[in-house]
């Protein structure tokens, strides 16, 4: 490794941009002309659209229209879709109910929007909206899962009976069941895992520019995968077709998994650009964030392990029910299926595993992918099981884990994934270590005398990571292939551009998937620029998502930089006669070994580029491109522990510690690489203690703001103590597996299972909020 | 449309604004100086921190009328030239920062904690302290590390003069 190489914490050559409020997010940008948009948005849960009047709000100087569902539907815009098929047990498509842009006729969430005014600026369109006259008639709603599948309940869609999108299963029923039908030891949990509401800090925006001469739309907005967009909005909702289309994320705050899906207003900003022959601006507040952006996770579930009399796992057998919101988001059938049944088999070597999961629709806002997406559900059951399962069988639970981890690779799970590489013992020695394990039985006692409850929760996860290869997602459902795409472009002074399909939205790719540059030419990162983020500059890409731009975003270009070296020694060879394969490269510099010549990176690409002097049939030029696939899903995996410490009095948690030891394979930035598992345990820690989403019994969000959702806050969270095993990912060229998720993935379960070691009691819900500890303390 | 007129980043500036003009709008809208966000329009999360007479306000809870003749400092107007304020340098030794949304807020604040603090600052009085700063990625595990970092520099720097 060089300074600047792979494994070098350098700092981020994105951040003089952001630390001196020169980022460009798409709020910051002001086009000629533009006007503003404001939704007009339900009030009701479940209603019938019976009337629009708009006549006083157009009478307001500087209003230029007010859109409605019947013009959208009359134009034509498509319906948003769901692009994984998931099939039911009697292999039955999905029950996928229509979701128009806006509302034509039904509503069937509180904020979906049913127009939109649009007018010279932001206020006088909010103040317009507030003339625009919409009566409803309401209908019965349904807020959460139980009330959607009773017997009589409301109905959300024609298309689905009983609520019911789709029952799924996994695994083999018949073999569970005798497993357990003959296991010396059966231990069961129910549990909930909340709904989470994303908030990434910059809210969504949009703005849509329609040039009326050339047909052509530029749409600036924040997303995750601006192809993926692109497409989606070109191929499914008939907006324009992709080469009239560019699709521009510039800087974006956080996404989450919230910022991957096509949205309503992305829509009708373009639609109403067209309309009103001038660009339409739209910006999120954050109530409406609550309201619109795709909430995570929301599923119920039972869980039952089954055990041999030596304490090893002999089956597993899972029912969830997943609240999927009122309508299928871009990739909602995706999560509690293929992204989560998939990762049941945890750490842990089970031979047989059956999940069920039911898919329910209710009144609310709809669930998709946030933040590990289906893989914190699996994780969190199987390591509430695996505690639980300890302290039923009288167990430490360390050594009830490593006497089920898996230990020889590749391993083939009975639940689809087969895991390629590991070493789950190395983390959880290496967790066990960080933590002090051996001293926690007396830091308990002392804590005891002080009047205070301390606990100990360990959580083993695993993940699937990179979302790919193409083929195996294809087989699973996925409408999309899911590579990624670079080029490497070295101009001729030998400075280099990389352009790449995944997009940073703050996980730093600017500087590490230039060290990856660095690594291979020996050229400076400085001398490195990253592009990405638009469809007119990049020619394809999927995208930010599912802990992907190390695995396959940088594959890719490690693929396209083979090309571009290749083609340069061949340039060198030609120059210093010599033989390809006795030229190496070192410091950007291309060596002939065992001699004193060389050529410098910039005098082979300024040869490539004079094309005065190249081999016989060689074209000019210094550019090469590669569309990555991996062979395999990446699965980092690791141990989080943590301490903590509970006032029996007032049911607050403290933290004491929490050690968290990773494998995600090589690391390009361990600087980088712990900030992402930093944030990751935060969401996760959010989870377990503070963020809880509540609607009420009619369908309102009660928890549609930050004075009443409780996001982490620092002193909320603790100091974290981080530590890292090695395995390399055999699936791709850098032996890296992804990290972006790991601390939302492992560290619910180690919060929870801490607090119930503290208190003593297995029945605890997530958010665990001192008074839901309180009350499980004092019964 | 009243008038309203303020010196902004050490430039004097005026406008005739809509009554309801947040200061954080005339920062934004008037003056394009975008460093300054909004992200909750509640006062809760922060990433609308500006100083103003020297001390830390959220732009979004603020008429731009209630600043007339006031001085305020935006993240554009911390720096020296080229010269990185000592709390800009410390978030991007320590990677105190990722999606960068959040940033410009936390920093404003983080220099009126320093400046309220002086050296008597500790992990616990930090992360106390910026309750009013929500950031979704960093988990402020490096924010804190940046923020105590920055408080050392600034003694150096304070010092120096």
């Amino acid at each position: 490794m060089g300074l600047e190489g792979i494994g070098a914490s350098v700092v981020r050559k994105e951040d003089k941009r952001f630390i001196t409020g020169k980022g460009r997010y798409t709020d910051d940008i002001r086009l000629h002309g533009m006007t503003h948009a404001h939704f007009i948005r339900s009030p009701h849960a479940h209603a019938k659209v019976k009337s629009i009047d708009s006549a006083e709000a157009m009478k307001i100087p500087g209003v230029v229209a007010v859109l409605a569902g019947k013009e959208l539907v009359e134009d034509k815009i498509g319906n948003l879709i769901c692009g994984w098929m998931v099939h039911s047990k009697d292999g039955t498509p999905m029950k996928m109910g229509a979701f128009p842009a806006l509302a034509p006729d039904t509503v069937r969430f509180v904020g979906q929007a049913v127009a939109v005014v649009i007018a010279d600026s932001k206020n006088l369109a909010r103040d317009a909206a507030e003339k625009v006259t919409v009566t409803y008639k309401e209908l019965p709603a349904v807020a959460d899962i139980r009330s959607a599948i009773a017997p009589g309940a409301p109905q959300l869609h024609p298309e689905a009976p009983g609520n019911v999108v789709y029952d799924w299963a996994l695994g083999d029923e018949a073999a569970t069941n005798a497993a357990f039908a003959t296991a010396a030891n059966v231990v069961s949990i129910e549990l909930t895992n909340n709904r989470l509401v994303p908030n990434a800090m910059e809210p969504r925006s949009a703005i849509a520019d329609y040039d009326t001469a050339e047909e052509h739309f530029t749409l600036y907005t924040t997303s995750q995968n601006p192809h993926v967009a692109r497409l989606v909005l070109s191929a499914f909702y008939n907006i324009a077709p992709e080469h009239k289309l560019r699709v521009i994320a510039p800087d974006v705050g956080g996404g989450f998994g919230s910022k991957i899906f096509i949205y309503p207003e992305e829509m009708v900003a373009l639609w109403a650009s067209k309309k009103v022959s001038r660009p339409v601006k739209w910006t999120s507040d954050r109530t409406e964030a609550f309201l619109t952006d795709a909430h995570g996770r929301d599923h119920l579930s039972k869980g039952e392990i089954a055990f041999d009399k030596d304490n090893k796992i002999v089956g597993l057998r899972v029912k969830t029910h997943a609240n999927f919101g009122a309508y299928m988001s871009l990739f909602s059938s995706s999560v509690p299926t293929y992204l989560y049944a998939t990762l049941l088999s945890g750490q842990y070597e089970i031979p047989v595993i059956y999940c069920e999961v039911d898919a329910v629709y209710t009144n609310t806002v709809p669930v998709d992918a946030y933040r590990g997406a289906g893989r914190p559900e699996a994780s969190f059951l199987i390591e509430r099981l695996m505690e639980t399962a300890a302290r039923k069988l009288k167990v430490d639970p360390a050594e009830l884990r490593r006497k089920n981890f898996i230990t020889s690779f590749p391993h083939q799970t009975p639940v689809i994934m087969a895991y390629d590489a590991g070493d789950f013992n190395a983390s959880l020695d290496s967790a066990l270590k960080a933590i002090d394990y051996a001293g926690f039985a007396a830091r308990k006692e002392k804590a005891k005398k002080e009047g205070k409850l301390r606990g100990l929760g360990f959580s083993c996860y695993i993940e699937a990571c990179g979302i790919a290869p193409s083929k195996a997602v294809g087989s699973l459902g996925a409408g999309v292939g899911l590579w990624e795409s670079a080029e490497v472009r070295v101009n001729p002074v030998g400075t280099i551009e990389i352009l790449t399909g995944s997009h940073s939205h703050g996980q730093g790719h600017e500087t590490t998937f230039a060290q990856v540059v660095a690594e291979r030419l020996g050229v400076p990162i400085s001398q490195v620029s990253i592009v990405h983020g638009d469809t007119d500059k990049v020619q394809f890409g999927m995208g930010t998502y599912g802990s992907r731009s190390a695995a396959v975003g940088m594959s890719a270009i490690v693929k396209a930089l083979e090309k571009v070296e290749a083609k340069a020694k061949k340039i060198v060879s030609h120059h210093l006669e010599a033989s390809e394969d006795d030229i190496i490269i070192e410091d950007g510099n291309f060596k002939v070994t065992g001699t004193d010549k060389s050529m410098a990176l910039a005098n082979v690409a300024l040869a490539a580029y004079t094309a005065h002097n190249l081999p016989p049939g060689m074209e000019p030029g210094l550019k090469e491109g590669a569309f990555y696939d991996p062979t395999n899903f990446t699965f980092p995996a690791g141990a989080y522990i943590c301490e903590v410490e509970v006032d029996a009095g007032t049911g607050k948690t403290s933290f004491v510690n929490f050690v968290a030891a990773d494998d995600f394979g090589r690391l390009i930035n361990p600087m980088i690489v712990e900030g992402q598992v930093h944030g990751g345990l935060a969401q996760g820690i959010g989870q377990a203690i503070l963020e809880g989403t509540v609607y009420d019994k009619s369908g309102q969000l009660i928890t549609a703001s930050f004075m009443d959702y409780s996001m982490p806050r620092a002193d909320d969270l603790p100091s974290f103590k981080l530590s890292h095993t090695t395995t390399l990912c055999p699936g791709n060229p850098l032996g890296v597996k992804g990290c972006g998720e790991a601390g939302a993935i492992g560290a619910s379960a180690a919060v929870i299972n801490a607090i119930t070691d503290a208190i003593g009691h297995e029945r605890l819900e997530m958010p665990a909020t001192p008074d839901r500890v309180w009350a499980a303390i004092h019964g | 449309m009243p008038a309203v007129k303020l010196t902004v980043n050490g430039k004097a500036v005026s406008g005739d604004v809509e009554d309801r003009t947040l200061l954080v709008q005339f920062l934004r809208d008037t003056l394009g100086l975008t460093g300054t966000h909004v992200g909750c329009d509640t006062s809760q999360c922060g990433a609308c921190v500006v100083h103003i007479d020297g001390r830390a306000v959220k732009s979004c809870t603020v008429l731009v009328g209630q600043a007339n003749d006031a001085n305020v400092t935006t993240i554009e107007g911390i720096a020296r030239g080229d010269e990185l304020h000592p709390m800009q340098a410390a978030f991007r030794d320590n990677h105190g920062l990722q999606c960068g949304f959040c940033t410009p807020g936390m920093i404003m604040s983080a220099i009126d904690i320093v400046k309220r603090h002086g050296g008597s600052l500790d992990e616990a009085t930090v992360r106390q302290e910026l309750e009013g700063n929500i950031c979704r990625c960093t988990g402020y595990h490096n924010i804190v590390k940046s923020v105590l970092d920055a408080a050392g520099r600034m003694k150096v720097s304070q010092a120096a003069e």
